[in-house]
């Protein structure tokens, strides 16, 4: 069982929901990374997506885009943030890591050898935002084979049919993107989130993780009422962007433990 | 009238009239799923593969759809101008002493370049689909301007995203824009040019995807655009077709056409892919040499790597984060190229070759004073590949360039680069 089923399986016989922060690796600058990744650990993460900075992220808005040029300036490439992720795995051997980024810099290091040196690294899962199902069938095979989980994204705008077709492709978890939009925008529709999520589990028993839009730890708390799991990306990077270096740690951790106090606040349910 | 459309509907059909060419397979793609061989494809996040599919669907539908083609055709010719003449150079071809340069006179299409082909096309669509909206992105202004003007003409709202680098340097094109009733947004992020506006023209597209068409100013983005961009350009190849048998009985020897994203560069070239004696060649920007590093041309100089939403040859650094870009035209200044024209290059069915801004500038300079048009810089890099061709030839042979734009927008920069301020 890879360590993103295990971390599931737990919470599910705990009854709680999973929290997955989104950080930008090498934000604001690659020292803190690691720290952070513990951070978010000690506040309360249950999975850790750790973005790969690109120089083009179209799918996100201001505030992670922003933190990809921080992170860029440094220099941080994908295999540095690979040794990031093994660094981590030094002293973290239970949380999951997801990597998160855009096709680009894994096809300029090669697919084959990103996965041998993601695996080797300790990172768990990937999602690539720009490899949709139909261009990512070798990907996504290539992943299995390093025992790495592959996931895919679905949005309000994707088809039950490729819903179905995501699915078959998909490992670990499923990421519905809740609005209409790139990262970080305004805020999401409660209701839609909750009419959705049970058609697309009638296609997949993975667990649904929901995300994009998520900024308060009240909405994170009636998003875990009906999904797997909350994402939380853009808000904790503007805590990352607005806190000096002393207390950047401090901050992010209080921010996490806030949202999961009010996820640990919900009553028990089986979804 | 009635003779201008049938020739272009019998071009259109018999897709070059060379069934045996060995190239002919190549003309019929992309495949299905958007691909010319490795390149090209849908490369984008799932929140745009909805409205990507939709506008697939609609496309296919109207492709062969006569009343639309006839719309298309009614439009290219009273509202744009078309057929657009080609002209022999004569004056210019004399001093050059070789092979004789005609001109594909783009340039007096109404905007003044090729990209109003594609937004008559592309608004036409929009209107059919219901959109109200359209969005677009642009480098140097030319497309942003040939969205606003088919955005007043169809009565439809406009938001055209710009580089704020490129706001500054191409005022005259942002008062032209908004004269046409679009609203300019300034772009801030990364190098605050034409990839990021793109970028941004993007994520508007995902927000607002029900009541907004993206008109894609190049035959580059996540299929269908590259297709139907190329589709909707390629008029100036069947014109071509038609026009040079009349002129000098026969077709050129090469067809020559700057390279920037490739959309005036496919819309020449494509129609003549099957006619194996003709040679195919494309002009990419080498800014101040490609050996400087400071250029946009990813054919010449790159690798292949994936960027909004397509697979082709891209200028890149060995991590994969895409390169900034130089060329003195800003038409040129792109990291990436339309993925037909990167399978074109392996194909060897189209050869890539590269002119420095002084090449181009040189060219520029002669086209005005030898035959009294001032065409666009990103043409001009057409134009000096001619004038480097054109004496290593026969003064029996043709080449036929696409001059896709007018100069009068390149003004100031050709002034600035003369140490004059206008």
């Amino acid at each position: 069982m890879s360590r993103i089923a295990e971390r599931f399986a737990t919470l599910r016989a705990q009854g709680r929901k999973a929290l997955i922060p989104f950080i930008t690796a090498g934000d604001p600058e690659p020292e803190l990374t690691v720290p952070l990744m513990h951070a978010l650990v000690a506040g309360g993460a249950d999975i850790i997506e750790l973005g790969v900075p690109f120089s083009d992220p179209m799918a996100d808005g201001p505030t992670i885009q922003r933190s990809s040029e921080r992170a860029l300036r440094h220099g941080v490439s994908l295999r540095r943030v690979l040794a990031m992720v093994e660094a981590f795995r030094k002293t973290d051997g239970a949380t999951p890591v997801v990597l998160m980024g855009y096709a680009n810099p894994i096809e300029a290091m090669g697919q084959s050898l990103f996965c041998e040196d993601a695996r080797t690294a300790g990172a768990d899962g990937v999602l690539t935002v720009d490899y949709p199902p139909e261009e990512a069938a070798d990907f996504a095979a290539n992943l299995a084979r390093h025992g790495l989980d592959a996931i895919f994204l679905l949005s309000p705008t994707t088809s039950d049919d490729r819903v179905a077709a995501v699915a078959r492709h998909a490992s670990g978890f499923i990421y519905y993107v809740s609005l209409k939009g790139v990262t970080g925008a305004a805020s999401l529709d409660l209701n839609e989130v909750a009419a959705r999520l049970p058609r697309i589990r009638t296609h997949t028993g993975l667990p649904v993780g929901v995300g994009f839009g998520i900024r308060d730890a009240e909405t994170a708390r009636r998003v875990a009422e009906v999904a797997d799991a909350v994402v939380i990306g853009s808000r904790i990077v503007e805590e990352i962007e607005r806190s000096p270096r002393e207390t950047v740690l401090e901050n992010v951790r209080i921010f996490v433990a806030g949202v999961r106090a009010a996820l640990d606040s919900q009553p028990a349910q089986t979804p | 009238m009635q003779r201008y459309e049938q020739a272009l509907n019998t071009a259109a059909a018999s897709g070059g009239a060379q069934p045996g060419s060995r190239w002919a397979e190549l003309a019929r793609l992309p495949d299905a799923r958007g691909h010319f061989g490795p390149y090209g494809g849908v490369f984008v996040a799932e929140t745009l593969m909805a409205a990507l599919d939709e506008l697939r669907r609609e496309y296919e539908r109207v492709r062969d759809d006569a009343d639309f083609q006839a719309e298309f055709a009614h439009e290219l010719r009273h509202y744009v101008g078309r057929p657009s003449p080609i002209y022999h150079a004569r004056r210019w071809s004399e001093t050059l002493g070789g092979a004789q340069i005609y001109l594909k006179r783009e340039d007096l299409n109404h905007t003044g370049a090729h990209k109003i082909n594609n937004t008559v096309g592309q608004a036409l669509l929009a209107r059919r689909m219901g959109k109200p909206r359209v969005i677009a992105e642009t480098g140097a202004g030319q497309h942003g301007v040939a969205t606003a003007t088919v955005a007043a003409r169809y009565g439809m709202e406009c938001v055209v995203y710009m580089g704020a680098e490129d706001v500054k340097r191409q005022a005259p094109n942002v008062f032209r824009m908004k004269l046409l009733g679009a609203t300019v947004v300034p772009v801030e992020s990364g190098s605050r040019t034409l990839k990021d506006a793109l970028n941004e023209a993007m994520r508007d597209w995902v927000t607002n995807v029900e009541h907004t068409f993206y008109v894609l100013g190049t035959a580059a983005g996540p299929h269908p655009y590259p297709m139907l961009v190329r589709d909707f350009q390629s008029v100036i190849g069947r014109e071509c077709i038609e026009q040079m048998p009349e002129l000098i009985g026969r077709q050129p020897d090469a067809v020559i056409a700057c390279v920037g994203g490739g959309s005036n560069a496919i819309g020449i070239f494509h129609p003549y892919i099957p006619y194996e004696e003709v040679r195919l060649i494309g002009v990419e920007a080498a800014g101040l040499g490609l050996a400087s590093g400071k250029h946009a041309a990813p054919l010449a100089a790159g690798t292949p790597g994936v960027l909004h939403g397509f697979r082709s040859y891209l200028m890149q650094d060995e991590n994969g984060q895409v390169s900034e870009t130089h060329s003195v035209s800003a038409g040129l200044d792109y990291p990436g190229v339309g993925p037909e024209h990167s399978y074109l290059k392996d194909s060897g069915r189209a050869e890539y070759v590269a002119v420095t801004d002084d090449e181009a500038m040189q060219a520029f300079h002669d086209l005005c004073r030898y035959e009294g048009i001032i065409p666009a810089l990103e043409s001009s890099h057409a134009l000096a590949h001619a004038a480097r061709l054109a004496p290593t030839l026969a003064r029996d042979k043709v080449l036929l360039v696409n001059l896709s734009g007018r100069g009068d927008k390149d003004i100031n920069t050709v002034a600035g680069l003369a140490g004059i301020t206008l």
